[in-house]
């Protein structure tokens, strides 16, 4: 008898993204999409969108979703979770989205503790309106609006977001992972899965930060780029689960 | 048994809400709506509902993006340089088609202001606000029993049309108590959103609450849409009070506290035997411009009274489209007009060099 190992996720349509080639924004989907498949939320799903790239998320996922304003994610997902609390309830941003525009909202819904989990997708750039400094940009790294490398001076350091976040009661759990390779994936969807599963056990604000590439406007080829990761962005944006309630981190 | 209570005019608001069935209120303190904010978290504690202190005004309207797009009866609140913060959620509001009720309280502007009544947003409140053609409906009420009747109606517009509704208040009404009599209000059932995104729960297809279309064929074709349900609005939702017009040769257009102002000025001016007349916008979008075309063609002047610099003026003047004179008459900053004051205009245009 034959079995079948390998499928599409339910919670994710069968059609082709928009996204560049060597970007992870596809296999980001396929994780949270896999995550709420094998939770069996898939009903009580409500995802958010949000500006950049990933401002057409709602076209891949089938699930019911919002596109909300820029960097308002955490703010609406507030009004959707006080209205179903017995969804699982979802912010997808960049890091644009989130840690420039949406640095507030982001730093309350944590603060109050806020029933969600959020995918931050960290590429330390701006995607979609081609390529400009993030407050994730790294020192001396090029864009198009730092065209002489981020300046210290001018710019000041970029933000770790989940070691800021961490330092919030209302964050029960906050992880910083990859999917450069296989093995960092495998890692990346176990910390998608437990900050859904926290959010389920309604303990708490969770968010999943997710190194990711930006092959397009860093000017590499999708090989170069995933190196490029591996070599600037973990040193700077160390990998790891930075806070979870004590079971997880057992 | 009709029982009237005391109660302040931002209460009255709160109290109403939660007779229209609001459960969910997300809003941030600001004169002169706070009481309303306060109201809110004092009683939505008590009936199970939802309240939230955003940390912002921008945040607010977002939640109540959120808990609309999810199918609650949602509102938030605020006062003039909220209202501003809020205008990028609520052009999102309108173009996702999400109803909710949104107040503002409105006082002095611009920038900080004063936090004395006025009437300086209602350039903002009924030419869209925010970016993009789009329209709120808007309710201006001039009592605190009408402000909680508005509140009841609005909801159901909000629902009726998917639209955000917003009701425009001054800091004079939102501040003064009046007897209010809420066993009176009536709501009707709550409508079914099949559209809200709630989570599938059996249903097959996924429900999107979004303003994106980026096809400008789609695009076009939203706006079009848009554009027809306001001409709808604009062709049924007209409402208005009409006092002493049928035979006046002055006619005073004042919405809010101000037509408040403005009849004691008509009952001075008609004791002397002067006939003047007063028709109050309750729409403000949709405004009456028929009914102030079809007076134009009787009554000798129009004089327009507001908290500002002159902004509705602007729609009566369209309406009158130079049919006949139309005079204007405000105070800012706070500053309230008299009745005198206001008859002292009614004298001068009747009887002064720039008279009839």
């Amino acid at each position: 008898m034959s079995q079948k190992l390998f499928t599409r996720p339910q919670t994710l349509k069968d059609m082709a993204t928009h996204y560049c080639p060597g970007c992870h924004h596809g296999i980001i989907h396929r994780l949270v999409a896999e995550v709420i498949d094998e939770l069996g939320v898939r009903d009580k799903a409500i995802g958010v969108a949000s500006v950049g790239c990933s401002v057409l998320a709602y076209e891949y996922f089938t699930i019911d979703m919002f596109q909300a304003a820029h960097g308002r994610a955490p703010a609406v997902a507030t009004g959707i979770k006080r209205v179903h609390s017995d969804a699982t309830v979802f912010t997808y941003q960049g890091d644009g989205d989130l840690a420039a525009i949406g640095c507030g909202e982001i730093v309350h819904a944590a603060a109050r503790g806020e029933k969600i989990t959020t995918i931050f997708v960290n590429n330390a750039i701006y995607g979609m309106t081609g390529g400009q400094m993030a407050p994730t940009t790294l020192v001396n790294q090029v864009t198009t609006t730092s065209p002489y490398g981020r300046n210290l001076e001018n710019s000041g350091m970029p933000i770790r977001i989940s070691e800021m976040l961490s330092t919030i009661d209302g964050a029960k759990f906050i992880a910083r992972v990859a999917v450069n390779n296989p093995a960092n994936m495998s890692k990346a969807k176990q910390a998608i899965k437990r900050a859904f599963e926290i959010q389920l056990r309604g303990e708490g604000f969770t968010m999943v930060e997710i190194l990711s590439t930006c092959p397009t406007n860093w000017g590499k080829s999708p090989v170069e780029a995933a190196t490029w990761l591996e070599e600037n962005l973990i040193p700077y944006y160390p990998l790891g689960i930075f806070k979870a309630p004590e079971e997880v981190v057992k | 048994m009709a029982e009237k209570i005391l109660m302040k005019g931002n209460e009255a608001i709160g109290e109403a809400a939660i007779i229209a069935g609001c459960r969910h209120y997300f809003g941030y303190p600001i004169t002169p709506q706070t009481e309303l904010t306060e109201y809110m978290s004092k009683r939505m504690s008590n009936i199970g509902g939802v309240f939230v202190q955003a940390e912002s005004e921008v945040a607010a309207i977002n939640m109540v993006y959120g808990a609309a797009g999810a199918g609650a009866r949602a509102m938030t609140s605020s006062s003039s340089p909220g209202i501003s913060l809020k205008q990028e959620g609520i052009s999102y509001i309108a173009g996702a088609e999400l109803p909710c009720v949104i107040v503002n309280i409105m006082r002095g502007g611009p920038g900080l202001g004063s936090i004395q009544p006025s009437q300086c947003d209602y350039f903002q409140a009924t030419k869209g606000g925010g970016h993009g053609d789009y329209r709120n409906i808007v309710l201006a009420p001039n009592s605190v029993q009408e402000l909680a009747d508005i509140t009841v109606q609005s909801f159901e517009l909000a629902d009726k049309y998917r639209n955000p509704v917003m009701l425009l208040g001054d800091g004079a009404l939102g501040q003064m108590m009046e007897p209010v009599d809420l066993t009176m209000i009536k709501t009707k059932s709550i409508v079914a959103k099949p559209w809200a995104a709630t989570g599938l729960r059996g249903r097959k297809d996924s429900n999107i609450i979004n303003s994106l279309h980026l096809k400008p064929e789609d695009l076009e074709k939203h706006n079009i849409h848009l554009q027809e349900k306001y001409k709808e609005i604009s062709s049924k939702e007209v409402r208005y009070e009409a006092i002493n017009t049928e035979d006046a040769e002055l006619i005073m257009i004042a919405y809010g506290i101000t037509s408040r102002i403005a009849r004691s000025a008509m009952d001075m001016a008609r004791n002397k035997g002067i006939k003047v007349g007063l028709l109050r916008p309750i729409t403000l979008w949709p405004f009456p411009e028929l009914v102030i075309s079809k007076l134009a063609s009787r009554a000798q002047a129009f004089l327009t009274v507001e908290l500002s610099a002159g902004q509705m003026v602007e729609d009566v003047r369209l309406a009158v489209n130079g049919a006949k004179p139309v005079y204007f008459y405000g105070r800012m900053g706070g500053m309230m007009p008299n009745p005198k004051e206001i008859y002292g205009q009614i004298v001068n245009i009747m009887f002064g060099k720039g008279g009839l």
